[in-house]
């Protein structure tokens, strides 16, 4: 795939170096976790059509990272706090608990989304602009950095990553009812909403995991491509899951190790590794559906109209 | 406060803080920029949240922002990158139809993307072209209003004034789509025609909006004053007048008090308003009350092409 596009005229020694850093150790670590945990997450949430929400937590750990630096507290406390809060406040906008309102139900439910997303935006903004001197920092809370992650930070990844995924095994098979056929699920006892604000709660502690490498921006590319491509390779959800998470752990890697060698941050290419997994499992469906014939129905994307 | 002594002579100090507030020229810039891009966002905003695009009107801002570094990285005018960037995107999801629009995973992927090149174009921009001096990403992210000159403000206000008079011309058949495309298909109504002439001024708007609160903010702008619009009146004239009003009074109240309390940034407060109307409205009118619905959209998964 892309590796190639570094400098790699010897793979296992440009690995070396890379590894022999110890702040590349620790960047290596912890996007191995954060990777993890976002194709898992990410996967049920490209299922249950939740991009939206997803992307609108994702953002709302900027305010939380610049609110907790502002107040001299360490910027996980910010993390963590505001995206599970964001999760919370979602999950009372009427309807967004609920699978399948990412775009396509109606408008009220995305547009209190979006004024969520917005009004998160403008108070880290504010935050920013209270904390002066911080604003050189900005750019990496935007869009993230791989310098600079602590044996601490890697320690709390670790626990929260852990508790996800434990949460994400215990909901399980509920979660994955409701999200495919909420109304039949409904109708056999699951306690959907539940389910939907325990989802939520679950997206918004990767959100705020992930922020800390990505960036408040572009989490949702970790989130969202790997997930997607999955969802267009395989439509069996264990198959799709696992899936998942090792695109999203490949992506991370390359896009860290390109990253170490060339001028551009890491945003731009996790996001450009992930884009491209999702165009090649785009056009391998196609292919695929081309040649048994059926009509491209991805199956798996909640019957996506 | 008893008595009417010290009423009256409040009511003579924000008279006079009122004549100083506008003696400023660029004050008077802020507020002829503001209102017109204010007035267009809410008229366009209402269409978006009624046609369920938050999330691709969303995009449009992700759009402008990397439209604007493109062209402050590429040495030409910021504004001439946006516009190109964003009625091109708006023009291009439009034509790629119900399918693309419809699917947040498809909006979520590309979303991701054209972040990550937006960072790719801020690294290309701080190494060449800037000196260490990261001020107009910000204020492409956050918007600048009170920094607005006085020949772009005039700019702006003409390109709001035109884009206004293009959605009222297409007002009327764009609601009619909105509400019933097939209804509307049948009778003769372009809905073809009108999905990407719709977002092609989305896109204009997302241009002209970022210019105002910013990038990252004007999604908010988009949705906030429209959704607590639909919120107050179930009638779609009466919601399409109120929502540029809100829109326009959250703009003014927004640039008072951001000159009023210089810490807080004008974008903040702007969209501290629209949040504070939004809340306001569903306060009022309950948790259960929901905007009017398109025909057949009760299943909350798509809607009928």
């Amino acid at each position: 795939m892309g590796a190639d596009g570094g400098l790699s005229w010897n793979l296992v020694d440009d690995v070396r170096i890379l590894l022999s850093y110890h702040f590349m150790l620790n960047a290596v670590r912890a996007g191995t976790i954060v990777a993890v945990v976002a194709g898992a997450i990410g996967y049920l949430m490209v299922l249950r059509r939740q991009s939206f929400a997803g992307h609108t937590l994702a953002v709302i750990g900027f305010p939380g990272a610049a609110g907790a630096t502002w107040l001299g507290l360490s910027s996980g406390f910010g993390y963590f706090g505001f995206c599970v809060a964001g999760a919370l406040v979602i999950a009372a906008i009427p309807g967004a608990g609920r699978a399948g309102n990412g775009l396509g139900g109606y408008g009220e439910e995305s547009a209190g989304i979006g004024v969520v997303q917005a009004f998160a935006l403008a108070c880290g903004f504010l935050f920013v602009g209270l904390y002066r001197g911080f604003l050189s920092g900005l750019n990496n809370l935007l869009f993230g950095t791989i310098t600079g992650i602590t044996d601490d930070q890697i320690l709390v990844l670790l626990v929260a990553g852990a508790g996800c995924l434990v949460a994400l095994v215990a909901l399980g098979r509920p979660l994955l009812f409701a999200s495919v056929d909420p109304d039949v699920a409904r109708a056999s006892g699951v306690p959907v909403r539940a389910v939907g604000v325990a989802f939520l709660v679950l997206l918004g502690l990767t959100t705020a995991g992930t922020s800390q490498i990505t960036g408040s921006l572009l989490v949702f590319a970790l989130l969202v491509a790997p997930a997607a491509a999955a969802a267009r390779l395989t439509a069996r959800p264990v198959a799709g899951l696992a899936l998942s998470v090792g695109l999203a752990v490949l992506v991370t890697w390359l896009g860290e190790a390109v990253a170490f060698f060339s001028p551009f941050p890491i945003g731009f290419w996790v996001t450009t590794f992930g884009f491209g997994a999702f165009l090649l499992a785009t056009a391998y469906r196609a292919a695929a559906d081309r040649v048994s014939r059926r009509p491209g129905v991805l199956a798996v994307a909640g019957g996506s109209v | 406060m008893t008595g009417t002594g010290p009423v009256s002579a409040e009511v003579g100090g924000a008279g006079g803080w009122l004549v100083d507030l506008l003696a400023h020229p660029f004050v008077q810039h802020a507020l002829l920029a503001g209102t017109a891009i204010a007035a267009l966002s809410g008229l366009v905003g209402y269409f978006v949240v009624l046609r369920g695009q938050v999330f691709a009107g969303d995009m449009l801002s992700h759009v402008a922002y990397t439209g604007a570094l493109a062209a402050l990285a590429a040495g030409v005018d910021l504004r001439f990158g946006l516009f190109a960037a964003t009625v091109g995107v708006g023009v291009g999801i439009g034509l790629l139809g119900g399918r693309a629009t419809s699917d947040d995973v498809v909006i979520g992927n590309a979303m991701a993307w054209v972040l990550g090149l937006g960072v790719f174009f801020l690294a290309l921009y701080t190494t060449y072209r800037a000196t260490g001096n990261s001020s107009a990403n910000v204020a492409v992210l956050f918007g600048s209003i009170f920094g607005i000159s006085a020949g772009a403000a005039v700019t702006a206000a003409a390109v709001a004034v035109a884009l206004i008079a293009v959605l009222l011309v297409i007002a009327r058949p764009l609601l009619f789509a909105s509400l019933d495309p097939a209804v509307a298909a049948a009778r003769g109504v372009p809905v073809r025609l009108l999905g990407p002439l719709f977002l092609a001024v989305v896109g204009a708007t997302a241009g002209e909006a970022s210019q105002a609160v910013g990038a990252l903010l004007l999604a908010g702008l988009l949705a906030a004053p429209a959704a607590a619009a639909q919120r107050l009146t179930d009638r779609p004239w009466r919601a399409l007048a109120l929502s540029p009003v809100l829109a326009v009074a959250a703009m003014w109240l927004g640039l008072g008090l951001a000159f009023a309390v210089p810490i807080l940034p004008p974008s903040f407060t702007i969209m501290a308003v629209a949040t504070l109307e939004y809340l306001a409205a569903v306060l009022v009118t309950g948790r259960g009350r929901a905007a009017p619905r398109r025909c057949g959209g009760r299943s909350g998964r798509g809607r009928p092409h």
